[in-house]
This record gives C-alpha cells, structure tokens and sequence, in this order.
C-alpha cells in the first residue's frame, strides 16, 4: 500500500487550488492503480490548521490533529504540493507549513507541484519559488508541474487535463521505482559513544 | 526523589502592571527564591547561564557560593551551564571551589546553549555544539578523577601536567546531569559515563521525551551502570496554583499570553493539554505531576519553573510555599509508595558518593588481601 499526501494551500471555501489538488491526485493514484498498486491518498487542507501552524512555529511542535496532519506528509510515499500564487510567490500559509515540518522529513519523497492563479502570467512561480523550497527540502519533484489560471478550467483548448495526466503518470513512476524508505532512527539506534568521542 | 526549582533568571516586564525589574533586583529575587525553597523543604535549587540580555545569571557560581552561605541543606545545581562555550577547566576549578564552600552540596547539568550568537562570543561555532559538548566533557572528567592530566583535543589548547585545584572535596566530583531537548547524542553521552539524564520537558509533549529518555535509559543498562530503571532521570514541571483553579488560570493567563517562549502562539488550555504546564489546584498539580512517572518510569529529580514571564517575587514565593506544604509532601509519598527497591530513590549526593569510594576502596583493598592469601 502506498500513500500519496496532498497540502492544499488553498483559502477560499470552494477553492480552486484544493480542485487542482484533487484532480491531479486523482491523475497519480489512478496511474498506480492501473500499474497494480493498492494507494490511499490522505489530503491536508492547511486552512484548518491555520493557527495550529502558527503555534507549532512558536513552541516548536505540531500539536493535536495538526500533529496528526504533519506526520501523514512525513510518512507518505508521494506528496502533492499545490499552492495559489500570491504577491509572486506561493502563499505564506504554504510556506510556514514546510517551515514546521522536521527538517529531512521530505528527504527523497517524490513531490508533485502545482499552483493556481489568476492569470497565466504566474505560471513561472513554480519553477522559480517551489521548486528551489523543495530542492532546499531535498525533495525529488517531478519534471512536469501544473499551473491552472482562471481561464484553464473554462477552456478545452489550453491542455490543462493533458498536463494533469502527465504530471501525475511522472508522479506515479517515481513512486512506484522509489525502493522502500528506511529512514534512520536516531533514537532507536544512536550513534555509538566512542565514534561521537572519536569525531566519527 | 529531591524536588527543587530551577530558573532561567530572566528579566521580564510584568505584563499586568508594564514594570520591569532591575537586573539587581532580579538577582536578590532569584536568591530569595533558593532560600525560600529551602526553607520550604525543597531539595535543590538550580540556576541557569546566560551570556545575553534578558538574562542575569552569567556566573552561577558567584550565585550558588553566596546562596551556599545562605543556606544549610538546599543542593545547588545548575540548568544548565554550558559545556560548550566554557574553557572545561575553568568549571572543574569553579565547581570544585563551590563543592568545598557549600560542604558538597553541589552538582551541575551539562547543557549546550542554543543561541548562536553566544558561540563566537567565546571564540567557538554552534555547529560545533555536539563536539564540543562532547570533547570538553571528557576533558573535565578527567580533570576531575586525574591529578595531573596531559591532554590534547581539537577545541582548546592541549595541557601537559596540568593539575585542575582545588581537587574536588573527599576525592569525590560533583554529580553531572547532561540536559538535552532533542539530542540523542547527548542521552547517550549521560549513559555512557553512568551520568544522570535531565530532560527538560515544560514546553514539548511527552511523546518525544518518552523516546529521549527511553534511549538513555537503554544505553545505561548497554555500558553497564545497572538496569535501565536504574538510571538516574530529572524532569522538569511547571506550575502555577491558587486554591480555586479558576482564580489560578485567571491570575495567571496575562503572564501566559505574553510570555516569551511561548505566549502569543497557543492558549493556555492547548498549551495545558500538550505540555507539564499545570495551572490549578496544588491537588491538580499533583495528578499531573503523578503522571510523568507512568510516562517516563520512576524518576529521581523533579524541578518545578515558578518564576519566569515576569510574575513578581511575592507571587513566586507564594507558589513555593504551595509546592512545600501541600503538594512536594504528597508526591514523596505517593513517589516512594510506587518505586520498586532496586531503583535509586534520589540522584547521587556527595554522602553517598563518598560512600561508594569508601565502599569500593575497601572492597579493592579487600581483593588485594586476598590475592596476597
């Protein structure tokens, strides 16, 4: 069983960003699907844990369902990042949510990006704010990334599905030619008192 | 179980009236504070280093040498003072100076200091927190254990005989704790050496700190100091009562709300639900505390935080006063009612580890006998 999270950072109540999310987790989990695989896709709306995120920047912990929210991205297989652009960049919500997260929690998790906005004109926001965040998080994001503009979803002729079905067939490939993670515990095995004497 | 109170010694603007003290009368209030735990029947009083404002205590041992004068039973200790940035000689020297003032009644809690700047203040880098903290305690081990001590490290200057005076007092070094939030490094520092474990819990959830200490207590029993209940584990608490809980939560919400570790984040009931911070009855304060020893296993040290966020001193005092006759006496008992025999009741004193080299001595001297039979 594989698990694919989504975080949509998206504020309005329907929201765009969040139909985006939706549509290309349906893209990836459909492609492992159809290669065999058995998925479950947890999605993380960062709206209702919006004071949580703040708290957990001040004390330094994620608590209560926030917690719970945190470790599913951590734990999963597969992400799926989806902002809106705001001011040029992605959104101060999107940001302090990959600012709480434990540093190496992303650490080779294939990461699908994606970002909505008002006009086409944004589209770049992904290659030159996202991807150098989760480059930072030493995330593997998928060559293709999606922008959806206002205009996408009203037209046939701007390829949106197409790069919908893409981007989540990469994201699906990766995936399933990803082996097992097996991330060291240092609390169930600690390095050894006499390397950390000898400086190893 | 030794039950005391440890401060960070900051200087902060109480938040219901807008006044903040002087540094000088923070000082007088934090020794006012030991006396009055002693007076009140706590254990220890501990006292942490800070080389920055908002904080007085940059020299704990100016602090704890007068508080020593002051007082007849009180163990002074320290949360934490800072192996990294100190010359380790200086704190064998400075440790074992007081350990003769204040008749033994001295130990110390190894800690690394997160503020960065810091570091370069005193010649060192924080990313090389970890190796100091490791290199320098091993150097002040020695200089503890070893008369005349040759050395050569990577952070100080190497020392050919050098003999760290005053020795410590009945050959006997003061007992160490190694403080840590999150690093297994520093849990399996204490376990190796047989050190004890202090993990300040007050502002994480029990979750993380059951992993720490559950490491340390593994690698205690791994290199051979007893079984893993056995290892010596100190936590921290922090509390605020009234008789009325409501009047507790009332009183101290202003305080909460803007304190600066973490006030304007989580409210004072997330905060309650997350962490050791119990604001309420001394009978609330009981059961919360109660619950460390089902979270972490039997305990030996437990240090209450009364005094921070700019509560004023007669409020602190006030607090102390609640911890000696209503909830330290209950917690003894129910403590010691719960602890199996093989587990050590308190953290090593100096009367018992003089005890123990008496005892080691003469069963040495023993096996020599016999080997001459």
């Amino acid at each position: 069983m594989s698990t694919l999270a989504v975080v949509s950072a998206g504020l309005g109540q329907p929201s765009s960003t969040r139909l985006l999310a939706d549509r290309l987790a349906e893209a990836a989990s459909g492609a492992l699907r159809s290669g065999g695989a058995d998925v479950a896709v947890e999605t993380v709306e960062l709206r209702d844990h919006a004071h949580a995120m703040v708290d957990a920047a001040l004390t330094g912990f994620p608590a209560g369902a926030f917690r719970a929210a945190v470790e599913t991205v951590a734990g999963a297989d597969g992400l799926i990042a989806v902002t809106p652009v705001f001011n040029a960049s992605y959104s101060g919500l999107f940001k302090t949510f990959f600012d709480v997260v434990e540093p190496g929690a992303l650490e080779g998790t294939p990461v699908l990006l994606g970002a909505t906005g008002g006009t086409a004109r944004h589209s770049l926001a992904i290659d030159f704010a996202m991807r150098p965040l989760f480059a930072y998080l030493r995330a593997a994001a998928v060559p293709t990334a999606v922008y959806a503009a206002s205009e996408d979803w009203g037209s046939t002729g701007s390829g949106l599905a197409d790069r919908i079905a893409r981007a989540g067939g990469e994201l699906a490939a990766m995936i399933a030619g990803r082996p097992a993670a097996a991330k060291d515990d240092p609390y169930d095995d600690p390095v050894p008192f006499e390397d950390l004497l000898a400086g190893r | 179980m030794q039950f005391g109170i440890f401060s960070v010694g900051d200087v902060t603007p109480d938040p219901t009236t807008g006044r903040t003290p002087s540094e000088a009368e923070r000082i007088r209030a934090m020794v006012a504070i030991a006396e009055h735990a002693e007076q009140a029947g706590l254990d220890v009083f501990a006292t942490g280093e800070h080389h920055n404002p908002p904080f007085v205590p940059s020299s704990p041992t100016t602090m704890l040498g007068y508080i020593a004068a002051r007082t007849e039973r009180l163990i002074l200790s320290t949360a934490t003072t800072l192996i990294t940035t100190n010359d380790p000689v200086k704190i064998a020297e400075d440790f074992a100076m007081l350990q003769h003032l204040a008749g033994g009644r001295v130990d110390l809690m190894m800690g690394r200091g997160n503020t960065g700047p810091v570091y370069p203040w005193f010649g060192k880098d924080i990313r090389d927190g970890i190796p100091l903290a490791i290199e320098n305690y091993h150097l002040l081990h020695r200089l503890w254990r070893e008369d005349v001590v040759d050395w050569e490290g990577k952070h100080r200057t190497p020392l050919q005989s050098f003999t760290s005076t005053p020795r410590p007092l009945d050959g006997v070094p003061p007992f160490v704790w190694h403080g840590s939030i999150r690093s297994p490094e520093i849990a399996e520092q204490a376990a190796y050496y047989g050190d004890g474990f202090f993990a300040n819990n007050i502002f994480w959830p029990k979750e993380h700190f059951q992993r720490l200490i559950g490491l340390y207590r593994r690698r205690f029993e791994h290199y051979g100091h007893g079984t893993a209940d056995q290892a010596i584990v100190g936590l921290g608490g922090q509390v605020f009562m009234r008789r009325n809980s409501q009047d507790a939560v009332r009183e101290f919400r202003p305080y909460f709300d803007n304190a600066p570790v973490y006030g304007h984040g989580p409210s004072l009931e997330e905060f309650t639900a997350e962490t050791p911070l119990t604001v309420g009855t001394p009978e609330q304060v009981i059961e919360k505390t109660l619950t460390f020893r089902d979270s972490f296993g039997d305990y030996q040290r437990q240090l209450f935080l009364v005094d921070h966020a700019g509560l004023p001193l007669k409020t602190v005092l006030e607090q102390i006063d609640m911890l000696g006759e209503e909830v330290v006496p209950v917690l003894r008992k129910e403590f010691a009612a719960l602890r199996p025999a093989h587990v050590p009741e308190t953290a090593p004193t100096h009367a018992s580890l003089v005890a123990a080299k008496a005892a080691a001595e003469a069963g040495a001297a023993e096996a020599g006998t016999e080997a001459v039979r």
